[in-house]
């Protein structure tokens, strides 16, 4: 049999303190750049209004804007979609979003309106429209904060019932990490934040958590199997015996998710992206933050060192 | 060999079990949905698409609070949600939404629909009420022979090009060949008549109804619409659709009502309705009338005695209770039946003509069909292309137990599709996409075993031995992975919207799926492999 990785042994907790310098490196400048020009988002968090419409030949996009701010409508942002000859017209301006609370459709008709004037009844098709009120959006924003923390707590417990709180913390912190990465990718590469985003983000902590767990796993049967060893060699032997599985799980996901970067299409392209970087963001940090973590809070929190040092872990074993 | 046995006949079982609920098949919508009936033929994988795949409309409609604040915002709700539900088969599609969600707001899926300003004209209209008598002069049956006349001169007994008559024609057909009046028990000189507007009418239970079936009232729907049908009409009569369908024996019927044209009152007058529970009479509603309404109601009533007045919502005659004396401010229609649901109901319409909810549209999207087709097709072809770099990794690197591991994915998607056909999940472009990454997960549990099995196997276990402690020891990872994704999609359920919902349910259904097959599965089909060989094998592909 051909196997990669097989019997490792490398000193995965030795290197914590550059998998930190990276992570601060990579996190640091993005938390200036987000408190000063924030985030992109779709008009579904702002409330606002998108068309999509497509042209027999690609229409000037100034000619497009100068229509539409003519038409009194304020400025709007004209983005080609795909092709050249599909236009997406966005208005999510405060005023267009107050004019949107007394129906939201009339943005969308009137810019349609205008349009047809300039380029003719038959100039274009619309080939799909959103509307969104202001109240709309900031629930879902909430919506989405509250699904995520509660997400977090239930996987808590889930862990802390399963194995013990120090490897729930140790989870819920890498996985935390990975979180901020993945806002931080997405604010590098001025991803919109769309409910679509929100799903990939919430998929990239689904899938980190996995990760995690497959290697506590690990640590959990070496700590009842090997009980002389020190939690250092255990993690250590953990991570090095998983190693196979996750490098190979890592490469097929990200096989598959390529697949959907290059052939998805425009709807599917950023949530693929944002998965692609949150699996290697959170294979990374299981290994070098999530196990290394549990480390530091056993020093910090030590277990009581009676006779059966790992009582704890042991109990809450295997089904 | 027993357990073998056994766990070959789980898997038949739950494979015949899923290829059942994916056959294509004829789907013949006579069910009431929301008290409206539905009459659509058609032949596909019970499988529903989402808007973002079919194209369509999305509206999310709340209670217009800006001129005057609402009290009782649930009950407002409610009876918008039932003035919406009784109108929106006005747009005639097949697979119509209307739903609350939360606590103030409704949803409605419009699926094919792309004419904006109609479907929003149509929902935030507000209700109209009426009350009229029923005719009891057999006025239709006097012009029958002349609508019987100008049908045929028209032409409009042929399909005029419009899609009405499309596969539910053989349907239809088979109506046409039973004599309706059959059923009803009712006069029977006056239906079997070859005449194409009489054909299709039977009288109903009550003067002034008339039953259509349920195929036929699409035809019907265009006669009445034809000028000079219309205008060959009674005078001083108004011809209104009942809202809902009846059935006698095995058929289905929709009432077709004659009204006198004058409405004896409107929704104005009426001040409140609620449902009662009568111990002689059974469930009733009571209602309550201003004192203008009052007078002239005692009025009317009190000449109409022994005739029926039917209750009219938005042109849609939703019950026509015979009166029995004079009414004044206080009246009650008495259903019968210990049921208070049918009270409810009409208590619920009353309500909703007597205090129409002004309601504003808070969103509104629409996908033509176009780009969801585009979209459908991009989403198939990635997932296809996905499904093929995992196929080539796995057999690549664990050759045989590799393409039993695909068995198990090709095991998993069956599952994953029953499951999402049963539950009458809606398959949404982020559906396609949690499809494709609850893949990865199903992977995942198979790559976890076989590494397991590995070790085992270089620890010197025997083939049977390293197969059998490999499913064991990964079975703890597999579940606590699968657990906290499952915990995560189930939030993403309760607290997501639209596109977001869809993830989460495929999501959900391929860890079930997964698991199924990681766990269960692939360790059979080793079993399998095991028990075709004579003797013990000392090497295992993997």
């Amino acid at each position: 049999m051909f196997r990669i990785l097989h019997n490792t042994k490398y000193d995965f907790v030795r290197q914590w303190k550059l998998a930190f310098i990276t992570i601060i490196a990579f996190v640091v400048p993005a938390l200036i750049l987000i408190p000063i020009s924030g985030f992109n988002y779709s008009i579904e968090f702002t409330g606002g209004t998108e068309m999509r419409l497509e042209f027999p030949q690609a229409p000037d996009i100034a000619d497009v804007r100068g229509t539409i701010e003519a038409a009194g409508l304020g400025e709007a942002e004209i983005t080609t979609f795909g092709s050249p000859n599909e236009i997406r017209i966005r208005a999510q301006d405060a005023a267009q979003v107050e004019q949107q609370a007394s129906g939201a459709t009339s943005v969308a008709d009137q810019i349609e309106a205008a349009l047809r004037a300039k380029y003719g009844a038959e100039g274009f098709t619309r080939l799909g429209s959103e509307a969104i009120g202001p109240r709309v959006g900031e629930e879902l924003r909430r919506n989405a904060i509250i699904a995520t923390l509660i997400a977090f707590g239930l996987t808590l417990l889930y862990i802390s019932w399963r194995f013990e709180w120090r490897f729930a913390v140790a989870a819920i912190l890498g996985t935390l990490h990975d979180t901020l990465a993945t806002m931080v990718f997405i604010k590098y590469m001025n991803i919109e934040i769309s409910l679509f985003v929100v799903g990939g983000i919430l998929t990239v902590i689904g899938y980190s958590m996995n990760d995690t767990v497959v290697v506590f796993d690990r640590i959990r049967e070496n700590l009842r199997l090997n009980r002389k060893k020190s939690l250092r060699e255990t993690i250590n032997d953990s991570v090095n015996e998983t190693l196979p599985r996750t490098v190979m799980t890592g490469t097929t996901t990200l096989g598959a998710l390529l697949a959907m970067i290059f052939l998805g299409g425009d709807v599917i392209r950023p949530f693929a992206l944002i998965l692609t970087f949150g699996i290697i963001v959170g294979t990374f940090s299981s290994i070098w933050v999530a196990a290394p973590l549990v480390l530091w809070i056993e020093k910090k929190w030590p277990r009581e060192t009676d006779a059966t040092p790992h009582s704890r872990v042991s109990s809450a074993s295997r089904p | 060999m027993n357990s073998l046995k056994a766990r070959l006949l789980v898997i038949s079982a739950m494979v015949i079990a899923s290829v059942f609920a994916l056959f294509p098949r004829t789907v013949e919508d006579r069910v009431s949905r929301n008290g409206v009936m539905v009459d659509t033929t058609y032949t596909q994988i019970p499988l529903k698409y989402g808007l973002d795949l079919r194209g369509g409309m999305h509206l999310a409609l709340e209670i217009d609070q800006s001129k005057q604040q609402v009290t009782d915002v649930n009950d407002a709700l409610e009876r918008a949600l039932r003035v919406v539900r009784s109108r929106i088969d006005e747009f005639g599609v097949a697979e119509p939404i209307v739903q609350r969600v939360g606590d103030r707001r409704i949803e409605v899926e419009l699926p094919g629909i792309d004419d904006r300003e109609r479907a929003t004209a149509v929902v935030q209209r507000s209700a109209y009420l009426q009350f009229q008598i029923t005719d009891k002069t057999q006025a239709l049956e006097r012009v029958a022979p002349r609508l019987d006349a100008i049908v045929k001169a028209r032409g409009l007994e042929t399909a005029d090009g419009t899609v009405t008559a499309d596969t539910a024609r053989s349907a239809v057909a088979g109506i046409f060949d039973t004599p309706s009046d059959t059923t009803t028990g009712a006069d029977t000189a006056n239906t079997v008549t070859d005449g194409p507007f009489r054909r299709l009418i039977a009288p109903g239970s009550i003067p002034g109804q008339y039953l259509v079936a349920v195929g036929d009232v699409r035809a019907l729907t265009r006669y009445l619409a034809d000028s000079a049908v219309q205008s060959a009409l009674p005078p001083g009569k108004q011809v209104r659709w009942g809202s809902d369908s009846v059935s006698i024996s095995t058929a289905w019927y929709r009432p077709l009502y004659v009204l006198e044209n004058r409405a004896i009152i409107t929704g104005d007058a009426l001040i409140d309705a609620k449902p009662e529970q009568d111990p002689m009479e059974g469930a009733r509603v009571s209602f309550q009338l201003d004192n203008e309404g009052g007078r002239r109601f005692r009025n009317e009533t009190g000449k109409n005695i022994g005739n029926n007045m039917a209750i009219v919502l938005d042109d849609r005659v939703m019950s026509a209770p015979v009166i029995q004396g004079a009414i004044g401010t206080r009246g009650q229609i008495t259903m019968g039946g210990r049921d208070i649901q049918p009270a409810q109901d009409l208590a619920l319409v009353l309500r909703a003509g007597a205090l129409p909810v002004p309601l504003v549209v808070v969103e509104a999207r629409t996908i033509g069909a176009s780009l969801g087709q585009d979209a459908i097709d991009q989403g198939i072809n990635s997932g296809i292309a996905a499904v093929l770099i995992i196929i080539v990794i796995m057999i690549g690197y664990y050759r045989f137990s590799g393409a039993l591991a695909v068995l198990g994915l090709g095991f998993y998607t069956l599952i994953t599709l029953a499951i999402l056909s049963v539950f009458g999940a809606t398959l949404t472009l982020p559906g396609i996409a949690g499809f494709v990454l609850s893949i990865g997960m199903a992977v995942d549990a198979n790559f976890l075993v076989f590494e397991r099995i590995r070790e085992e196997l270089e620890k010197g276990k025997s083939i049977r031995m390293a197969i059998d402690e490999g499913f064991d020891h990964a079975w703890s990872a597999i579940v606590d992975t699968h657990v906290t994704t499952a915990l995560t999609a189930v939030i993403l359920y309760q607290f997501g919207t639209g596109p977001v919902r869809g993830f989460a349910v495929t999501l959900l259904a391929g860890i079930i799926a997964s698991l199924a097959s990681a766990i269960f599965f692939v360790r059979t089909m080793y079993y399998v492999w095991l028990s075709r060989r004579k003797t013990a094998p000392t090497t295992l592909s993997i």
